[in-house]
């Protein structure tokens, strides 16, 4: 077992991992923060997306061993319980989803956009979202929420 | 899906790391930088590594410098670093073109040039760069250091120059001179997904006719290489459509292209065609 000190949506976490356990397992297993979920567990699905040093990463695609000191966003890091985010708004009135198992990475992907690419193109935003699979709603409906969002944000 | 137990090191040095890879160089030791082909193949226990060696806390890995003629990137300089062009000239420009079709923004945030280049995937798009520029390759262990080649570098499928007790320190790319045209073309099933054919082309026109073409193609074969046979075809000529298409065609007919269950010799060799006209158009439009 390895200690690591890492920080969660604002919060110091202390844990102690083994070496092989992924970012996504000790998010949802040793941090309480089960919102990240977990699809394929090898980088191809993107369900897992959380923020690192706020950049979009596969959590499943790290060692939680790895990230001493490092800050991680997740979709509980969003909006205060019991709120919503405008992200996670906008997601609800445009049906940007189905059974909602991949909604958690596509949000922080579209929450990454809006305060790192505000001026996104819908080329940019396509080939963005493209990095995670959605079988429900076919993308339309995703692609029209994020661009809600960066366009109430001009 | 999880992948199998292992010891972690994480050494804050180059000697300190090149000492581990030495000491467990008989138990199956492993670099890990960017991970992003290292976690799935452990995940799926294809790799199941006793060691693995975490080089990120090594700071003078992230460096990236223009020396000498030359763009020298280090062993974790990560993909996404390219995005912006790194240098002012046509290497900073294709470098920044190739990235974006790296697999997704998530994976490059992450996955490092030089983990790549190691991992030596026939549809890596680094490597296609590296084999293509002529770029040399400097493998470092306790052993001492050591400058290879890229024609020496890529060995065979996914198999390098690389021992298992050496690092793959850096990589450097002769700069382009101004003026040289490049193009890019790749061919995938879906946004992001490993290349089928890619190719790329790097020449400048002077007097009116091609000098010093660069023709790579990868994803094809084991191994991304310069082919020669276009390359001589293009040499001195004036840039025409036609020559483009005559010259893709004489690179297609001498490949021993990969095959699997969904796509056979002839369809890569196809693909392969089409993708170097099309890179050919792409560094220089001509009717």
């Amino acid at each position: 077992m390895s200690r690591v000190a890492l920080t969660v949506n604002g919060e110091r976490h202390v844990i102690d991992v083994e070496p092989r356990c992924t970012l996504a397992d000790a998010l949802r297993e040793q941090c309480a923060k089960p919102g990240t979920n977990v699809g394929c567990e090898h980088g191809v699905c993107g369900t897992c997306t959380v923020l690192l040093d706020g950049e979009p990463v596969r959590s499943c695609l790290l060692f939680a061993v790895q990230l001493e000191g490092k800050s991680i966003r997740t979709v509980e890091g969003l909006a205060p319980h019991g709120t919503l985010h405008e992200m996670q708004r906008a997601f609800m009135e445009h049906h940007a989803l189905q059974c909602g198992y991949c909604t958690p990475g596509f949000l922080l992907l579209g929450v990454w956009c809006v305060e790192n690419n505000p001026g996104a193109t819908d080329e940019e935003l396509r080939e963005l979202v493209a990095s995670n699979l959605c079988r429900c709603t076919g993308y339309q409906n995703i692609v029209r929420a994020i661009r809600s969002v960066l366009d109430g944000a001009k | 899906m999880k992948a199998a137990a292992f010891e972690y090191h994480a050494p804050r040095t180059l000697a300190e790391a090149t000492e581990l890879l030495a000491r467990y160089v008989s138990a199956d030791v492993r670099v890990l930088a960017g991970g992003q082909s290292l976690l799935p193949v452990m995940a799926f226990r294809l790799a199941a590594p006793a060691h693995l060696v975490d080089i990120n806390n090594i700071g003078e890995l992230s460096n990236l410098s223009v020396e000498q003629g030359h763009l020298v990137v280090q062993a974790c300089v990560r993909h996404r670093a390219f995005e912006q062009p790194q240098e002012n000239g046509p290497l900073g420009r294709l470098l920044a073109r190739v990235v974006r079709e790296i697999a997704h923004y998530p994976i490059r945030t992450r996955g490092t040039m030089c983990g790549s280049l190691a991992n030596a995937d026939p549809s890596s798009e680094w490597c296609l760069v590296a084999a293509t520029l002529d770029a040399e390759f400097t493998a470092l262990s306790s052993r001492g250091r050591r400058v290879i080649q890229s024609a020496d570098w890529f060995q065979g499928l996914m198999t390098t120059a690389l021992q298992p007790d050496e690092l793959l320190l850096q990589v450097r790319f002769p700069l382009l001179p101004e003026g040289t045209s490049f193009g890019f073309q790749e061919f995938s099933r879906r946004a992001g997904d490993f290349a089928l054919a890619m190719a790329l082309v790097t020449f400048r026109v002077e007097s009116g006719l091609i000098v010093d073409p660069h023709v790579g193609l990868g994803g094809v074969e084991a191994t991304p290489r310069r082919l020669a046979a276009v390359e001589e075809f293009l040499v001195g000529q004036r840039p025409t459509g036609q020559l483009y298409t005559e010259a893709a065609a004489s690179g297609a007919s001498a490949l021993d292209p990969l095959t699997d269950v969904r796509y056979d010799a002839e369809y890569r060799r196809d693909l392969a065609r089409t993708m170097i006209r099309r890179a050919l158009h792409e560094a220089l439009p001509v009717l």
